[in-house]
């Protein structure tokens, strides 16, 4: 159930899209994340689906790795879409009992629908083609003027990293753990919601336990290994700047030009007609 | 002096009761003293509780001892400014290979302790390199740590700490946690560091066949050091052996019991083999007679 998550899982592969610095990825998943709240009309919609269809098509990801981190958001999606389907005030479209759908909340829920899978699918392009290692290296390179007021930025990173590593570790041991209560006879699947959140009591709390242990464990290891912080540290993979990199800069950037300009442009035939 | 050295080593663990009261002292090394030559394989052996892990943490600086002193290459490990030379010389693999793997790409792992040094880049992918190869993971450099078995994954580890360039590398148990096949990997791993690299080796273990290729033994029961010699020396004393609840390699224990059963067999066999060659010698006295 919880290994559907994408989210923070690399995919190994050669591609160009896996060789781009992290900053760029970051700061393009960031751009095309505002690019999609900025179009207000189809047409943007088609052409960010567009871009991202060939930056995964660049990627070499199997397509179903995208997908499978929409699986865990189905249901706020589905939420949303509903929620702005029956409670957007405006034009009735159809009418029955006591809902009503109008256009304008047709219009929002589709919109709505279309930008929460492309962002998702956007963020999942960019945690599978870039390791997590590589991905806080990013982040703290991005962040660091932040450093003068003493925002421990290295520090953030390394708690990020690490805890991207883990996850599928703490997945394996929850799923081993609900295997062991429940061949002691645990239910976890049936009752209400408030027995249903009783039963979580005797898998967490071993989980708890053992993530402590781990990080106990995790911590001298680091420490064996002359882990002393940020300070006097160099890097294996040191961040710098290439061709591809402008080059993919200078994309994300027609990118957002091209589709702001069409879906003005679309924008204004629509009012024009 | 030694590589690594201890003297009259003492470790107390302070139990105490939820108002921070003394509840109880269990000692778990008590006056240990050791002398490692550089170089050397040394095997430490002992059931749960020994005392064998928390001696090991010594020579890392992970733990101070509370009484006696133990140098690594000369520097006292309880003096504070020489914790990080210590531990670049002295480097450390523990048991669990998922709780102590860093990184998210192999080669990145190896990375790790290189980049903490401060070692300039091109020559932290020279060390990596060279360190994967030693261990013979170098084809999966690029792999993620968590699709590789247990073996595989505590031999990333040692290539961890290998490209630190140690002098002495310690090991915690690191194959406690593998099945037979990882077992092997990791013991030949280790046997060629000691042998082609020259790394002064101190593995801990509770497993007996794997102290049959140390230099010398040392075996510990109730935190002090019981027996001590070549593993040739320390199976020769099968009954001492069982007093101290350890198992004995089956070879052992075969020509052990032979002999007391009359058959003129050398003590301390080790291997199959060498119990083979015996009982052939034997085989042709008795029809030469």
């Amino acid at each position: 159930m919880l290994r559907d998550i994408t989210l923070g899982q690399y995919y190994q592969t050669e591609s160009v899209i896996h060789k781009l610095d992290p900053r760029v990825k970051l700061g393009g998943t960031l751009l095309y994340i505002i690019s999609l709240f900025l179009f207000h009309s189809f047409v943007g919609y088609v052409i960010a689906a567009g871009f991202l269809a060939i930056v995964i098509g660049l990627s070499h990801v199997p397509f179903k790795f995208m997908i499978k981190g929409m699986k865990a958001i189905f249901f706020l999606l589905l939420i949303t879409v509903v929620f702005n389907l029956f409670l957007t005030p405006g034009r009735e479209l159809v009418s029955f009992w006591k809902l009503t759908i109008t256009v304008e909340g047709l219009r929002m829920a589709v919109s709505m629908a279309v930008r929460l899978t492309l962002l998702i699918i956007g963020s999942s392009v960019m945690t599978l083609t870039t390791t997590p290692n590589n991905l806080t290296d990013g982040m703290e390179k991005m962040m660091k003027p932040l450093k003068v007021f003493r925002v421990p930025v290295h520090e953030v990173a390394m708690i990020m990293s690490i805890a991207l590593r883990f996850i599928p570790i703490l997945m394996e041991e929850t799923d081993k753990i609900m295997k062991a209560q429940i061949a002691r006879g645990a239910d976890f699947d049936s009752g209400n919601l408030i027995q249903r959140a009783k039963a979580l009591v005797p898998l967490l709390v071993p989980l708890f336990i053992s993530a402590f242990r781990r990080a106990n464990d995790l911590a001298m290891a680091m420490e064996a290994r002359c882990y002393r912080g940020g300070e006097g540290r160099t890097k294996m993979k040191p961040l710098i700047y290439e061709k591809r990199d402008r080059v993919a800069y200078l994309c994300i950037f027609a990118y957002l030009a091209a589709g702001i300009a069409l879906s003005r442009l679309a924008g204004m035939l629509w009012a024009g007609i | 002096m030694g590589i690594v050295k201890a003297e009259e080593l003492v470790y107390e663990y302070i139990r105490r009761d939820e108002e921070g009261n003394v509840e109880g002292i269990t000692t778990a090394v008590d006056h240990v003293n050791l002398d490692v030559a550089p170089g050397e394989f040394i095997a430490i052996l002992g059931h749960n509780g020994s005392g064998k892990s928390t001696l090991a943490k010594h020579i890392n600086a992970i733990l101070n001892p509370v009484e006696g002193t133990v140098w690594v290459d000369g520097m006292d490990t309880s003096e504070e400014e020489h914790i990080w030379d210590i531990r670049r010389t002295a480097g450390m693999v523990f048991q669990n290979p998922d709780n102590q793997i860093i990184g998210q790409v192999v080669e990145e792992d190896v990375g790790f302790g290189p980049e903490n040094m401060g070692i300039p880049t091109a020559e932290i992918w020279e060390r990596v390199e060279e360190s994967l190869k030693a261990v013979g993971m170098y084809e999966y450099r690029k792999h993620s740590p968590n699709k590789l078995s247990g073996g595989q994954k505590q031999r990333v580890s040692i290539a961890g700490v290998l490209a630190m360039h140690p002098k002495c590398i310690v090991l915690d148990e690191p194959t406690a946690m593998l099945d037979p096949k990882g077992r092997k990997e990791v013991i030949r791993a280790i046997r060629g560091l000691n042998q082609v690299e020259e790394i002064t080796v101190i593995l801990i273990t509770h497993y007996m066949e794997e102290i049959i290729h140390a230099d010398r033994v040392f075996i510990m029961d109730g935190g002090k050091i019981a027996m001590e010699g070549t593993p040739r020396e320390i199976f020769s004393q099968v009954e001492k052996l069982q007093e101290l609840r350890l198992d004995v390699p089956q070879v052992t224990l075969l020509s052990h019991e032979l002999r007391k059963r009359g058959l003129a067999l050398p003590e301390g066999i080790l291997t199959a083999k060498e119990l083979a060659d015996a009982c052939e010698r034997l085989r042709s006295g008795s029809m030469g007679r």
